[in-house]
């Protein structure tokens, strides 16, 4: 799958949103590629801007500069209605499942809601495609019948992936997918999700704050950082190690539920800092625990990692820190 | 540490009507036999049922479980703060005070459990924003705050306010205590949280998930100072969590909740070692643990994309919870016996003790 070519390019993408104290700039300038029949993953904390790059990519939030070429066309170009033709091929699932269906609706309706807007089955074959998308998901398909509220968390969710996949799209951004279920149901969606996404060849951008998460679910990942790509690269490779502080950070602050597990002293300090003034060079320099003034300089951007296929880092004293062993 | 013996000859004697049994100095805070119910017949939630746990001097107790499992309700339980419609159907709740005294806080009247809010037993919340005054600036909270329980005055408050502020690790605390909540992060606001709550040096600290709102590299610092602070001040605390790799990083014991009950107790260590309940061995395989799951392989090759292990099924809700045990519907060693009728929490080893008839096979 290494050399499977890019479905999805995105270059340059930034989002600036105003605000009274001032401009804040949620991405900003952002490039990475998701290649055809493979997940990757947009991890970060708050204010990382994950969620505006994932719902940009839709069209869900305008951006502000940038592309987004989808299958050799810029999704960001297109006027209106063409990108409604596109949003056959283009899904979301969410992360809320009790808050992204409607209530008022019967589950049967809310799937049978997409296959109609885009005209793809009628009468008898609408009622089969819908029983044949609730089986899939793992619920039956007496469930068309339910509504929303009878649901719990995990079935919901299934709900919202029958409705993504009805319209049999080719990419699915999927904004926290499991964030809000049970630790015992959770495990349950990301098997569905993997399970599906290998069935169905789909193409998948999955927006977390949970590194572990990502790790089981996603080919490659991107680590973002106050609107700013840290290091990006196969999920492997940056797993087994990392070549940014912060993605160091990052996957020593997930706790392990293993308390023979080794622990990494490496604890950040200080508070993410605001977006309405992001400091200079390196966003991150402020919370790094090895930054030197060289850090406050410039505009650094990923650069490849040698020896690793596709892995970028954009921390300025890698190659130092690699020979100190940090990294 | 939790002597499950104890705990169970205490509840059985309660029950009986018989005075309480000898208590170990230690224990802090005893909870026996617990009913927490919501609604009325025939329409009853059982938030808590059964629920007997101990916390002694100087530990942390992490009671951990999923959404529905009671352990929210069981700390509000300790501090009647329960919302309106739930009660205090059964057992007990005593509480081992400064003075020494054991007391019945499920028998204090409001006005008498107000003295001990605060001052003897402390709580925090997984929104700071519920326990501060968003119209007050922090440094006059936590003054209030200890004003109320010792006769100081406002000078000598604030100045106290300072140093709790200190404490908590927030720089240039002086400048800070003239802050309103709303100008803080996230994370500071935690801290806030943290020195209202410790203000009066409580004996115990019940902690409601407390860095679950919190992206993860903040939730190390809280872990950390909570740590820090636990042990520094000697007080005990009850850490309430949905999260097991929280509960390695912070406690001594743990008591894993299912449905409304205890469904296993144990040492720490001996819990994710040694797990003899079906649930939490579920919990475990479905929890992600890239340690465990995704390190390269002894010959170098990059493990192949694993799966976790889910637990079938659903929660249950706790109106229609099962006769027998409230697991069994989801379990992988269900068998009929399970349905009957509910099984005890036994003893499976000096300190660990577990609610399934079946855990000699997970031994």
């Amino acid at each position: 799958m290494s050399d499977a070519s890019p479905l999805l390019v995105v270059e340059n993408l930034s989002k600036r949103f105003p605000s009274t104290r001032g401009v804040v700039r949620a991405v900003d300038g952002v490039s990475f590629e998701v290649r055809r029949g493979t997940v990757t993953g947009l991890v970060g904390e708050s204010g990382s801007g994950k969620t505006t790059i994932g719902r940009s990519v839709l069209r869900l939030v305008e951006p502000s500069s940038g592309k987004a070429v989808f299958d050799g066309v810029d999704l960001f170009t297109l006027p209106p209605k063409e990108m409604r033709r596109y949003r056959r091929r283009l899904q979301i699932i969410f992360q809320d499942p009790y808050s992204s269906l409607d209530p008022r609706m019967r589950v049967g309706a809310i799937i049978g809601e997409a296959l109609d807007t885009h005209g793809l089955a009628k009468g008898a074959a609408r009622q089969a495609r819908i029983a044949e998308l609730l089986t899939k998901v793992g619920l039956q398909p007496e469930h068309a019948r339910r509504y929303p509220h009878e649901f719990s968390g995990g079935q919901r969710q299934r709900i919202g992936i029958a409705r993504a996949l009805a319209v049999e799209p080719e990419f699915i951004v999927a904004d926290e997918p499991v964030s809000a279920l049970d630790v015992s149901v959770q495990a349950q969606i990301l098997n569905l999700i993997q399970d599906l996404q290998a069935e169905l060849g789909l193409t998948m951008l999955i927006v977390a704050h949970d590194l572990t998460v990502v790790e089981y679910l996603c080919d490659d990942v991107i680590v973002l950082y106050l609107g700013r790509i840290m290091e990006q690269g196969p999920a492997r490779a940056i797993y087994a190690r990392p070549r940014h502080p912060y993605t160091k950070a990052l996957l020593s602050a997930a706790p392990v539920p293993d308390p023979d597990a080794e622990r990494s002293e490496l604890v950040l300090e200080g508070d993410i800092p605001s977006p309405l003034s992001p400091p200079s060079g390196c966003v991150f320099r402020t919370r790094c625990p090895y930054a030197k003034p060289v850090c406050a300089e410039g505009d650094p951007v990923p650069v490849p990692v040698t020896g690793v296929e596709r892995q970028l880092s954009a921390c300025v004293r890698r190659a130092e820190l690699e020979a100190e062993g940090v990294l | 540490m939790l002597r499950t013996g104890d705990a169970m000859s205490a509840a059985v004697m309660t029950k009986a009507g018989a005075p309480l049994a000898e208590d170990d100095p230690d224990i802090i805070l005893a909870v026996d036999g617990l009913e927490t119910h919501f609604g009325r017949p025939p329409r009853v939630a059982k938030a808590v049922d059964d629920v007997t746990f101990r916390v002694r001097a100087g530990e942390t107790v992490a009671v951990v479980g999923e959404s529905g499992s009671g352990k929210s309700v069981a700390s509000l339980s300790i501090m009647q703060l329960l919302a309106r419609g739930g009660r205090i159907a059964g057992g007990s709740i005593r509480f081992r005070q400064r003075s020494g005294t054991m007391i019945a806080l499920d028998k204090l009247s409001q006005k008498e459990m107000r003295k001990i809010r605060g001052a003897e037993i402390a709580m925090i919340f997984q929104e700071p924003m519920t326990s501060l005054n968003p119209l007050m600036t922090i440094g006059d909270q936590i003054a209030e705050m200890t004003m109320l329980h010792e006769p100081i005055g406002r000078t000598k408050a604030l100045e106290h306010a300072r140093q709790m502020l200190e404490l908590v690790e927030i720089p240039a605390a002086g400048n800070r205590l003239g802050d309103y909540p709303h100008q803080l992060s996230g994370g500071m606001r935690q801290r806030v949280m943290i020195a209202l709550a410790l203000a009066c040096k409580p004996r115990l600290l019940i902690a409601d998930e407390p860095t679950t709102a919190l992206d993860v590299t903040i939730q190390k610092q809280i872990l950390r100072l909570l740590e820090r602070l636990q042990a520094e001040m000697g007080m005990s605390m009850l850490f309430i969590t949905h999260n097991l790799g929280v509960v390695a990083e912070i406690a001594h014991e743990v008591v894993v909740m299912y449905a409304g009950r205890v469904v296993e107790q144990a040492p720490m260590r001996e819990l994710f070692r040694k797990p003899r309940h079906p649930y939490t061995l579920g919990l475990l395989h479905a929890t992600p643990n890239p340690a465990r799951d995704l390190a390269p392989s002894a010959g170098g090759e990059p493990a192949v994309r694993r799966r976790l292990t889910p637990i079938p099924g659903n929660v249950p809700s706790t109106t229609e919870l099962p006769d027998g045990c409230s697991f069994a519907p989801r379990c992988p060693l269900r068998i009929d016996a399970c349905e009957a009728r509910k099984p005890p929490l036994v003893k499976v080893d000096p300190d660990h003790a577990s609610r399934c008839i079946r855990h000699e096979e997970l031994s």
